[in-house]
């Protein structure tokens, strides 16, 4: 099924280039004049992008296609999703199937160059790494020689495993799946000694399996996974627009702006940055070609960089990550988003 | 003047633009050129959108380092190998499950087939019951039951179940002892080569001395005897060239022998088990095609049952058999593609799958997949109408 689905991507593909190369903007516009905006997620990994029990996608990646609504439209829930597996992903950015893509995808040279998209930004970094069962007795990666390893299809993760095995001279066996779910579960059932992906990933999966507590990530971090949300190329308008939706959720925490607050500060702040930022002062909505409080709307229905994470990955979470790398810089991580002025 | 004489009797000739056969031509050039006109306008203008869009496409890929490792290759590979060896890579691992699935398929499906046919009434029913449950599950549960819920609820490598130190059953797949082959393994190979010629002139001279003097010569056992003897007598003497390399637990894994991955025995069994219900129906509609006249006449003449079957029924059932065979064999190789959801290295999963991801090049590698297996089949379907040429009937 996951082939028919890729051939009809293709196809879909093929017509769009048929059907013309896009102007500037016309992403964009397409974008207003629908009304909504058609974002590509992964298919499931909590913490990231997940359906919970109403029916709702939560997540990291999904709370930035919100904020991209928010920002267009004033109402975060005008979106729809797209759930994507790793091979179909960047085909429905292509084609047009969607409008931007953000599912925990790694920002490459490669990807960058020779597929017709362009990374926004980071919205979180992320290392390889591996889990294991205790029982191995396995305390570093450094200890896997000749180890058969699960490893998901179609992700960067895939090379890193070769290229760290073969940097250390150590043999292993590679068992690839199409889909996260199956990978895991291999996982469990024995098939691999190992599992390896992003280390969010790999918390993620740690904490549905039957027993918790029988794995461990190892400490080792064997690669950099600066993942972030995509555009296709030729639309810088609706490009500014969703890398800096994601940009203002993090300059909000630099400010101190929540969702709690934020009503408060519109109305009594009188910080030259807070009231600049809230669209009180200056025309930078407009610039963007969006309303001028735009970035109140992200903030207000979507929250702060550090609400996002806490409620969906760190320490509100089951998945209790910590801020690490993705702290603000002045905090110690290395999320920094320009100024603005 | 003659000459005007045969104009005036000859039919009138209708002029070109009125000729039907005329307009049939032209309008079957015209639809053609539209087609290729067609297709050469959607090459094209994907191609010029493509370049416009920052797409960069073409098969230069190909030589480039994959650069990622597949688990079971029948062909040496190592992450360093180019993205084209792991289109080989993929394509053999498909042709192989393809290979073993037909085969399999094909003996488990004539004797269920026959099964049904059985006037053992317990041995009819069952057959029955394994058709109607097979036939009429999808085989991607099939393959995910056979994969998650069979095959891997096996124990783990240290608590392998294990026949002596010789094979074992795992987790990881079975591991069984390896032939190595010395120096001198060639002479061996000559003698089976030799042998399987000697067998075929046998047959040959038996079927003539048959049907000069009618006398049956027991080709079966003769040739049986060359195939082993000729064979087994060169490998003593040119000393018995054979050690075994036996599996050994180490490390994480067993090291030596030869493993067989679970994804390929749990992928083998489901498209075995599946298919082999279709065929059981074609092989028993193939039988029941045969009136029942020709058995009572092949009785009365005195042939044994198992004669009556084989000489008789069979060679009339396989013209109904073989053409819906064809399909059933074209259907197994097109299902073999969902391998990719167990992991099992196939053209899909290793090609269309990682290579796509890796290179992007969305629209070359899934034209080359569809070409692969529209040239699997299509050379499925050749080989299969000929041999149903050969098999139709002869009326003299």
């Amino acid at each position: 099924m996951k082939t028919l689905r890729l051939v009809a991507a293709g196809t879909a593909l093929t017509l769009a280039m048929v059907a013309g190369t896009a102007s500037a903007g016309a992403t964009f516009d397409a974008v207003k004049k629908k009304g909504f905006v058609q974002c590509g997620v992964n298919t499931g990994l909590p913490g990231f992008s997940n359906i919970d029990d109403k029916g709702h996608w939560k997540g990291l990646d999904v709370d930035v296609c919100r904020a991209v609504a928010a920002a267009m439209f004033g109402d975060a829930s005008k979106v729809k999703y797209t759930p994507l597996n790793a091979k179909e992903r960047f085909t429905a950015l292509q084609s047009g199937e969607i409008d931007m893509l953000s599912r925990n995808t790694t920002w490459t040279l490669t990807r960058d160059a020779s597929l017709g998209i362009t990374f926004t930004g980071v919205n979180y970094y992320d290392g390889q790494g591996f889990l294991v069962k205790k029982s191995l007795g396995v305390k570093k990666a450094s200890e896997l020689s000749g180890a058969t390893v699960c490893v998901q299809s179609g992700t960067t993760t895939e090379l890193n495993l070769a290229d760290y095995f073969r940097s250390h001279n150590m043999k292993f066996t590679p068992v690839t799946f199409d889909t996260g779910d199956a990978t895991e579960k291999a996982f469990e059932s024995g098939r691999c000694d190992a599992l390896t992906s992003d280390q969010s990933q790999l918390y993620a999966w740690k904490a549905v399996l039957k027993d918790p507590s029988s794995a461990e990530v190892l400490p080792d971090v064997i690669s950099k996974e600066p993942l972030g949300p995509s555009v296709r190329q030729g639309d810088v308008q609706w490009f500014n627009i969703v890398k800096w939706s994601l940009f203002a959720m993090q300059d909000a925490e630099g400010l101190g702006i929540t969702s709690n607050n934020v009503d408060d500060l519109r109305a009594h702040s009188k910080n030259p940055a807070i009231v600049r930022f809230l669209g009180k002062e200056g025309d930078f909505g407009k610039m963007l070609g969006v309303s001028n409080d735009w970035a109140y709307n992200i903030v207000k229905q979507v929250g702060n960089y550090a609400q996002s994470f806490d409620r969906n990955v760190g320490k509100d979470s089951p998945l209790k990550i910590r801020r690490g790398l993705n702290a603000l810089w002045k905090d110690g991580g290395i999320m920094y988003a320009p100024p603005w002025q | 003047m003659s000459d005007q004489t045969n104009q005036s009797l000859a039919p009138s000739k209708p002029r070109p633009w009125k000729n039907p056969r005329v307009h049939g031509w032209v309008a079957q050039i015209t639809l053609l050129l539209g087609v290729v006109l067609f297709f050469a306008y959607i090459f094209h203008n994907t191609q010029v959108n493509m370049q416009a869009h920052g797409i960069s496409t073409g098969f230069s890929f190909l030589s480039q380092p994959a650069g990622f490792g597949i688990i079971q290759s029948l062909i040496p590979y190592t992450p360093a190998s180019t993205y084209g060896r792991t289109f080989l890579v993929g394509l053999l691992n498909t042709v192989m499950i393809s290979v073993l699935g037909i085969f399999f398929a094909t003996i488990v499906g004539l004797i269920i087939g026959l099964a049904r046919l059985s006037h053992n009434w317990l041995i009819a029913k069952l057959a029955a019951i394994y058709i109607e449950t097979f036939r009429n599950i999808p085989l991607l549960l099939q393959v995910f039951f056979w994969y998650f819920a069979v095959v891997e609820t096996m124990p783990s490598p240290r608590q392998s179940l294990h026949i002596g130190d010789v094979i074992f059953l795992n987790i990881r797949g079975v591991y069984l002892p390896e032939p190595v082959f010395g120096p001198g393994s060639g002479f061996i190979l000559g003698a089976l080569i030799l042998a399987i010629i000697a067998v075929i002139f046998i047959k040959r001279w038996a079927h003539n001395r048959q049907m000069r003097t009618g006398q049956q010569f027991h080709t079966v056992w003769v040739s049986l005897g060359i195939l082993i003897l000729l064979p087994l007598l060169t490998f003593f003497a040119v000393g018995a060239p054979l050690t075994w390399s036996l599996p050994k637990l180490q490390g994480f894994n067993f090291t030596g022998g030869l493993a067989v991955i679970p994804e390929l025995t749990a992928l083998v069994i489901a498209l075995t088990i599946y298919t082999a219900s279709s065929i059981a129906e074609i092989v028993r509609s193939g039988i029941l095609s045969v009136s029942h006249g020709q058995t009572e006449a092949a009785s009365s003449l005195g042939l044994k049952r198992g004669h009556v079957m084989r000489l008789v029924v069979l060679p009339q059932a396989l013209r109904v058999i073989i053409p819906p065979l064809t399909s059933q064999y074209l259907n197994l190789t097109k299902n073999s593609s969902l391998a990719t959801a167990i992991g099992y290295p196939d053209l899909v999963n290793v090609f269309a799958g990682t290579t796509l991801n890796q290179t992007g090049q969305a629209v070359v590698i899934i034209a080359m997949t569809m070409g692969v297996y529209l040239s699997i089949s299509l050379l499925i379907s050749l080989f299969m109408n000929w041999y149903n040429h050969r098999k139709r009937l002869i009326e003299r």
